[in-house]
């Protein structure tokens, strides 16, 4: 794995359940905020864990270090992000029938919207970068 | 023997260890083939689970009883993805426009681009609305889908294709154009193929997978907004 082995300074069990109790807080801090902020404007959807992963980036700008048992916990965890998908792919299964009806043209649409996504973010990603240079030069 | 069987059957522990076992042999055979981006591990692990479960007639509640052990740990691990963030907050400082208009423009063609494939085929209205909003996160997904009139479930079925999609393409297709920008090729993953795209995206490097969580953790926010500006029209 790329980013996990490189952070591997001694851990304590210890400092293993901080962080992940750091993370959980964050969550759940995020969660909370979150749905206070629907309360005001309903229409709005935007996730707890993001907004805890926002809270946790503040907290990190702010403080201007970082734990290295915080490091290795989050790089061993995002090593991992394939396996948490699994059982959402599993539920897949569920809806053969749906995909049965409409499935060679949901395929495609999928496929080709996903192809044309890629390049478009990719080449305006690009494109801005090098502008921005030409301007600081 | 049978009382065996439904002992396990009805314990959680088998489905857990079947959803770990599963990723452990994908990974392998992942590594055995020198980590080519056709094998992805997601969509590996799920074609080794989906016969198990048929055969044994499982459902996927019986199942999930289980797995949710590992799908709870998502939530935790969206927060970790702060840590590379700030560890590479440099480059993102740095890269703040590409990353705002790349994210919008590759947001805009995620839900426009599917809409109109399936208008095309004169797809039902329900299926093109469940369509839009399959590059964001399941959760936000669903409930996009829900007001736009959409069905939520099959919504889910095509994150999950959106994100293993993209997952397999993105290194063949950034290596055919010669990109190495590999803050451009992540974001791309992140935009198109959310979460899945972001674990490929950490496979490939962290620079990557940061930039893929960022486009991750933003395209929901984005794409709610888009559809909120769609319906406010429609309403007009």
């Amino acid at each position: 794995m790329t980013s996990v082995d490189q952070a591997a300074p001694s851990i304590t069990p210890t400092g293993i359940l901080r962080a992940l109790a750091v993370l959980a807080l964050c969550q759940l801090a995020g969660e909370l905020l979150t749905r206070g902020a629907r309360v005001i404007v309903p229409e709005i959807v935007f996730p707890g864990p993001v907004a805890g992963m926002l809270l946790l980036f503040g907290v990190l700008c702010l403080r201007g270090r970082m734990e290295p048992d915080l490091a290795t916990v989050s790089s061993s965890l995002l090593g991992m992000l394939s396996l948490l998908f699994i059982p959402a792919a599993v539920g897949v299964v569920q809806y053969f029938p749906i995909l049965a009806q409409w499935g060679p043209q949901l395929v495609l649409a999928v496929v080709g919207s996903t192809v044309l996504t890629l390049l478009v973010t990719v080449f305006t990603f690009l494109a801005v970068e090098r502008l921005v240079k030409a301007d600081r030069k | 023997m049978s009382g065996v069987w439904v002992y396990l059957a009805a314990s959680p522990l088998l489905w857990l260890t079947l959803t770990v076992f599963a990723y452990v042999v994908a990974v392998g055979i992942f590594e055995r083939l020198g980590r080519t981006p056709w094998v992805n591990t997601v969509l590996l692990a799920t074609v080794l689970i989906v016969p198990v479960l048929l055969l044994t007639g499982t459902s996927y509640d019986q199942y999930f009883a289980g797995a949710q052990f590992v799908h709870f740990l998502l939530g935790p691990t969206t927060v970790a993805l702060a840590v590379p963030l700030y560890r590479n907050l440099a480059l993102v400082r740095r890269s703040l426009l590409p990353i705002t208009v790349a994210l919008v423009a590759g947001s805009l063609c995620a839900a426009a681009s599917a809409v109109v494939i399936l208008l095309l085929f004169q797809a039902p209205t329900e299926i093109v609305a469940s369509i839009a909003p399959k590059s964001t996160t399941a959760p936000i997904a669903m409930e996009l889908s829900r007001s736009l009139g959409g069905l939520p479930s099959l919504t889910a079925v095509l994150v999950i294709l959106a994100g293993i999609t993209g997952a397999i393409i993105v290194t063949p297709l950034m290596n055919a154009l010669r990109i190495k920008n590999y803050a451009a090729r992540g974001l791309a993953a992140g935009v198109a193929s959310h979460g899945i795209g972001t674990a490929r995206a950490f496979q490939v490097s962290e620079i990557a997978g940061t930039f893929a969580g960022i486009a991750m953790g933003l395209n929901g926010a984005v794409t709610s907004l888009l559809v909120l500006i769609w319906l406010s029209l429609g309403a007009a």
